[in-house]
C-alpha cells in the first residue's frame, strides 16, 4: 500500500431525478410493437422533469458533495457529459456560477464517450494541483421503444479533489484505447445508434475490460481478490459479474449497478455507482471503478481512515430513496422531448433572454444572491438601487450578499395554476418565506401527492426556467420544492 | 396639504360600448361606439373636446402604442392626446388625467376613453405579459387567477377560515354578480348561475374555479368631464361631481419584506384612506350608495370588501353570506351592474365602466337594476397582483 497518493478524493455526492417511471408502463405502451420489452419491466427509472438537465443536476449533485463546506479554494472544475444542452457554450462556468465558485476557478467541459467520467477522474486526479470539484452527469435519451429507453436512467455524482483529509486514493490505474463501436451517436441526433448486444459484450466487455483492469492492478500492485467493490457499469445485466470472473473478482465484491430505481446513467454512471459504494466502504478497502467507450479505463482507489469524518449531504442512497414514481409513460415522452403535445397558444410566449441582462444580474441570478442592506439588516430579493423598507430606502450599494440558496424556507401563500401554459401542469406558484427574513415569489416544483399549505417545509433546488425554444436556449434559476414529497 | 380635486369636475357625457365576444368590431370601432354615445350624452360637438386620455393595456390585441392610432379613430385632430397604461387601472387612470387636466385649469373640456379587445388573442384568459429583460429572468410564470389565488391561502391561514366555507363565500360573489348582469342590457354574460354550478366548476387556480374568475371580452367606456360651472352653463341639472380619485402603487414591501401576511391587499388600503380623505367620507359602510370594485377573481371581491373598510377585518364572509352587498340586501349594493365577472374584464375600459354605471345609477338612468336615492358610489380597480400591483380608486357622488 506504498502507492497512496497525495491527491485524491475528499468528497462526493450524488444526484438522481425524484421522479421516476414504471418499466411496466413503459413496457405495456410498446407491447403492440416490441412485446420483448416485456422481460425489462422490472423496477423503476429515474427521469429528468421538464426543467432538469445534465446542467441542473451536476449542480444538484455538487450541492450534495459540498454541502455547506467551504468554495474558496476550489481551484478547479471539471465536468464531464455527453449529454449536455450546448454544442458551444461552457457548462462547466454555468455550473460554477450556480455554486458561487471563485471566478478564479478554471473550469473544463469532457464528453464525446461513455468513459468520459472516468478519464475526467483518471485526469484529475493524475495531474493534481489545486482543490478541484469533478462532476459527471447525464441525461441519455432512448428513442421510444428502443431498449435503451427503458434501461436508461438520469444522474450525477460529484466529487471534491484534494490533498487534505483523502478519503479515498488512487492506487493505481491504466487505460486502453480501441476504436470498438458498440454504438454511436451524432452530434445532430437525438438518440444512440447500438449494435448486436452479444457482440459488445464477447468482443468489447469481455476482452477490453480485463485487459484496462490487470494493467490497472499491476500498477496499484493489488490483486484481483484484493477487490472489495467491482464497479462496472453496463448495459446488460450480469455482465459485470461476468468480467468479475474472469478475472477472479470475488461474486460478492459486485457492486449493485442502481439497476432496479434509477437505471443507467451513461457517462456518469460509474462515478455514480463509485459515490454510492463509497457511503459504506470502509478503510482499507479497494475499489476498481470501470469506465467502457472506445477502450476502457480502470481505476483502483484505497479507501483511507478519513471516509469516517464525510457525510453527502444526503447521498446518492438519500437521492434514490426520494421518488415519486409515476406510470403516465406520455409525461416522460413528454418531458424527454419524445412526443409533441399541443399546448395551445399560451406556450407560444416569446422568452427570448437578453444576454446583457443576464450577465448583469448573474450575481442574482446564478447564485440566487439576496441583498441584506447595512442600514436596517431587511434582506431583499431582487435587489433594487433602494432598500425595499420603506422606513429605510438606503442606496444598495454596499448591500451585504447573502445566498439563499441553503436557508430554510416555507410556504407563505401558494395556488396551483392551471390556467397558464406550463410543462408540467399545474403550475404551483407562491410566495416562499426564508427564515431569515426574505421572501419571494417562487415556482415549487416536484409536489407530491399530499400537496402545499401554509407553512410546508420547502427547500431550494437549481432548475431550467424557460427554454426558448425559437434558438435553443435554457436559461437556469432556483425554484423550490417540498422537502418530503 | 393639497386639497384635492372634490367637486372641481363633473361629468358631462359618458358612453359603453356593448361588451361581450365582438367579432363584428375591431378596436377603433369600439371606441367610437363608446365615443358616440358620450358625445350625445355630453350634447357637444367634437371640436369642443380640448385634450383626450386614452387608456388601453395590450399593444398586441388592440390599435397599437401610442395615442395617434385612437386618434385617427375618433378624428381628435392637433389636441393634445395620452396614451396610458396602468394594467387593469388603465380605465381609472385615463380617467384621472382628464380629471386632472380639467381640475388643474388647463382645459376646460377633456375626454377618458379605455378599450380593449381581448377576443383578438384567439384564447381565453389574458395574454401572459412581458416582465422586462430581468424580472423575466427571475420571476415565475403565473396567470393572473393564480396571483390573485394566493390571497384565499393567505385569507385562511390568518383568519382561521376552513376551506370549504371560503369557497361558499367566495362563490356567493360570484353568485351575486350573475343575479344582477340579468338585468344588465350592456353585460357580456346574462345568465343566472346556481352555487351549485359555481362550487363544482373546473379549477382554474386553485381555490378558484372558472365561476370565480371573470370572462375575457372586448369593450370600450368614455367619459366626457367639465368644471360644474360649464356643465350648468350646458344645461346640467343633475350633475355628477368627482368627489375623488386616488392611485397606490406597491414598491415592493409585501413582495420582498415580511410586512405583508398574504390576507389582503395593502394598496387598496391606503388609496382608499386617501380617496376617504379626498371625497370626505368617514363610514364608508354608511355613506357609501354602491360600489363596483374590481372583481377579476371572486376571492378579490372579498377581500376589497375589507380593504375598503366597508366590512370589519376578518368578516368579509360573513357580511357576503349575510348578503349585505347583494342588490336588494340592504346594505351596500355591490358589483350592480353585474361588475368584471359578467362584463368581462377588457382592460383599458373597465375603469371607465365601473363610472359608468356609478353615473347612471346616480342620475337614475339604470333601469331595472336602478337602486333607491343613491348618492355616492366608488369605483376600485387592481392593476397587476394583490403583493405588487396598482389600486384606484374612484368616487362619484351627486353634486350638492
Amino acid at each position: 500500500m506504498a502507492n497512496t497518493s497525495v491527491y485524491g478524493i475528499t468528497g462526493y455526492g450524488g444526484y438522481i431525478p425524484r421522479l421516476r417511471m414504471q418499466r411496466a408502463a413503459i413496457a405495456a405502451a410498446h407491447k403492440w410493437m416490441a412485446p420483448s420489452l416485456k422481460s425489462l419491466a422490472k423496477g423503476h427509472r429515474a427521469f429528468c422533469s421538464w426543467d432538469e438537465d445534465s446542467v441542473t443536476m451536476a449542480v444538484e449533485a455538487s450541492r450534495d458533495a459540498l454541502d455547506n463546506r467551504d468554495r474558496a479554494g476550489i481551484g478547479k472544475l471539471y465536468l464531464s457529459s455527453t449529454t449536455m444542452p450546448f454544442a458551444d457554450l461552457q457548462h462547466s462556468a454555468i455550473v460554477a456560477g450556480a455554486l458561487n465558485l471563485s471566478s478564479a476557478c478554471q473550469t473544463l467541459d469532457l464528453g464525446s464517450t461513455q468513459r468520459a467520467g472516468t478519464s475526467a477522474l483518471m485526469a484529475a486526479l493524475q495531474n493534481g494541483g489545486s482543490d478541484a470539484l469533478l462532476i459527471a452527469s447525464e441525461q441519455p435519451k432512448g428513442k421510444p421503444g428502443s431498449i435503451q429507453e427503458i434501461g436508461y436512467g438520469a444522474g450525477a455524482a460529484a466529487f471534491t479533489l484534494g490533498s487534505q483529509n483523502v478519503i479515498a486514493s488512487l492506487l493505481g490505474a491504466a487505460s486502453r484505447t480501441s476504436f470498438f463501436v458498440d454504438h454511436f451517436r451524432a452530434s445532430d441526433s437525438d438518440y444512440n445508434y447500438v449494435w448486436e448486444e452479444r457482440w459488445i459484450r464477447d468482443e468489447g466487455y469481455m476482452k477490453l475490460v480485463p485487459d484496462a483492469v490487470k494493467a490497472a492492478l499491476k500498477d496499484a500492485k493489488v490483486s484481483a481478490a484484493d477487490i472489495s467493490h467491482f464497479i462496472m457499469p453496463s448495459p446488460m445485466k450480469g455482465l459485470a459479474d461476468a468480467v468479475a470472473k474472469k478475472l477472479g473478482v470475488a461474486a460478492e465484491s459486485v457492486s449493485d449497478n442502481l439497476e432496479e430505481n434509477c437505471g443507467n446513467t451513461g457517462s456518469a454512471h460509474g462515478l455514480l455507482m463509485l459515490a454510492k459504494v463509497l457511503e459504506q466502504a470502509t478503510p482499507g478497502q479497494i475499489i476498481l471503478v470501470v469506465g467502457f467507450g472506445q477502450g476502457c479505463d480502470a481505476l483502483v482507489f484505497q479507501v483511507t481512515e478519513a471516509i469516517s469524518k464525510f457525510k453527502p449531504r444526503r447521498g446518492v442512497s438519500g437521492a434514490l430513496a426520494d421518488a415519486q414514481v409515476h406510470d403516465a409513460y406520455l409525461r416522460m415522452l413528454s418531458y424527454e422531448g419524445n412526443i409533441d403535445l399541443e399546448w395551445g397558444m399560451r406556450a407560444e410566449k416569446t422568452v427570448k433572454t437578453a444576454l446583457t441582462e443576464q450577465y448583469r444580474s448573474s450575481n442574482q441570478l446564478a447564485s440566487f444572491m439576496a441583498g441584506k442592506c447595512r442600514c436596517c439588516q431587511t434582506l431583499q430579493f431582487p435587489q433594487m438601487p433602494y432598500c425595499v423598507n420603506p422606513e429605510c430606502n438606503a442606496s444598495s450599494e454596499n448591500f451585504d450578499q447573502v445566498s439563499l440558496v441553503d436557508v430554510p424556507n416555507s410556504v407563505l401563500t401558494y395556488t396551483a395554476d392551471w390556467l397558464s401554459y406550463h410543462p408540467a401542469p399545474p403550475l404551483y406558484v407562491g410566495f416562499v418565506q426564508f427564515e431569515n427574513g426574505a421572501r419571494l415569489l417562487m415556482e415549487t416544483v416536484e409536489v407530491g401527492a399530499a400537496g402545499l399549505d401554509v407553512g410546508t417545509p420547502l427547500k431550494v433546488v437549481f432548475r431550467i426556467k424557460d427554454i426558448d425554444t425559437t434558438r435553443g436556449y435554457p436559461r437556469y434559476f432556483w425554484k423550490t420544492t417540498p422537502i418530503e414529497a | 396639504m393639497a386639497k384635492g380635486i372634490k367637486d372641481k369636475v363633473a361629468i358631462l357625457g359618458m358612453g359603453c360600448s356593448q361588451f361581450g365576444e365582438r367579432w363584428d368590431k375591431g378596436t377603433s370601432e369600439l371606441l367610437a361606439e363608446a365615443f358616440d354615445e358620450a358625445l350625445k350624452d355630453a350634447g357637444i360637438e367634437r371640436k369642443e373636446i380640448e385634450a383626450a386620455w386614452y387608456g388601453s393595456c395590450m399593444d398586441a390585441v388592440n390599435v397599437g402604442n401610442s395615442a395617434i392610432p385612437a386618434s385617427v379613430a375618433l378624428r381628435l385632430d392637433s389636441i393634445p392626446f395620452s396614451r396610458v397604461e396602468n394594467m387593469c387601472a388603465t380605465g381609472t387612470e385615463a380617467l384621472r388625467g382628464a380629471v386632472y387636466a380639467v381640475a388643474s385649469g388647463a382645459v376646460d373640456i377633456a375626454l377618458a376613453v379605455g378599450a380593449e379587445k381581448l377576443k383578438d388573442t384567439g384564447y381565453g384568459g389574458l395574454p401572459p405579459g412581458f416582465k422586462g429583460t430581468f424580472n423575466d429572468l427571475w420571476m415565475p410564470l403565473g396567470s393572473a387567477p393564480a396571483g390573485f389565488a394566493q390571497l384565499a391561502a393567505g385569507y385562511r391561514a390568518k383568519h382561521g377560515v376552513s376551506k370549504e366555507d371560503l369557497k361558499r363565500a367566495i362563490a356567493h360573489v360570484s353568485w351575486k354578480s350573475h343575479e344582477n348582469g340579468v338585468l344588465s342590457p350592456k353585460a357580456h354574460l346574462r345568465k343566472k348561475v346556481s352555487m351549485e354550478q359555481i362550487l363544482n366548476a373546473p379549477m382554474i387556480a386553485e381555490p378558484l374555479g372558472l365561476f370565480d374568475c371573470c370572462g375575457v371580452s372586448d369593450g370600450a367606456a368614455a367619459a366626457i368631464v367639465t368644471t360644474p360651472e360649464i356643465a350648468r352653463a350646458l344645461g346640467r341639472k343633475d350633475m355628477v361631481t368627482i368627489k375623488a380619485i386616488q392611485l397606490s402603487i406597491g414598491s415592493g414591501v409585501e413582495s420582498s419584506t415580511n410586512q405583508w401576511d398574504g390576507s389582503h391587499v395593502r394598496t387598496t388600503r391606503n388609496a382608499a384612506k386617501k380617496a376617504y380623505e379626498e371625497a370626505g367620507i368617514t363610514d364608508p359602510r354608511k355613506q357609501l350608495s354602491l360600489m363596483e370594485v374590481h372583481d377579476c377573481f371572486s376571492i378579490t371581491e372579498l377581500v376589497t370588501m375589507e380593504d375598503l373598510f366597508v366590512s370589519k377585518e376578518g368578516r368579509a364572509t360573513h357580511d357576503v353570506l349575510d348578503g349585505f352587498y347583494d342588490r336588494t340586501g340592504g346594505g351596500v349594493p355591490c358589483q350592480v351592474d353585474g361588475g368584471l365577472k359578467c362584463f368581462g374584464h377588457p382592460i383599458g375600459a373597465t375603469g371607465l365602466r365601473m363610472a359608468y354605471e356609478v353615473y347612471n345609477q346616480l342620475l337614475g338612468r339604470a333601469g331595472e337594476r336602478q337602486l333607491k336615492d343613491p348618492s355616492l358610489g366608488l369605483t376600485h380597480n387592481l392593476g397587476g397582483v394583490p403583493y405588487l400591483g396598482i389600486a384606484a380608486i374612484s368616487i362619484l357622488g351627486l353634486h350638492s
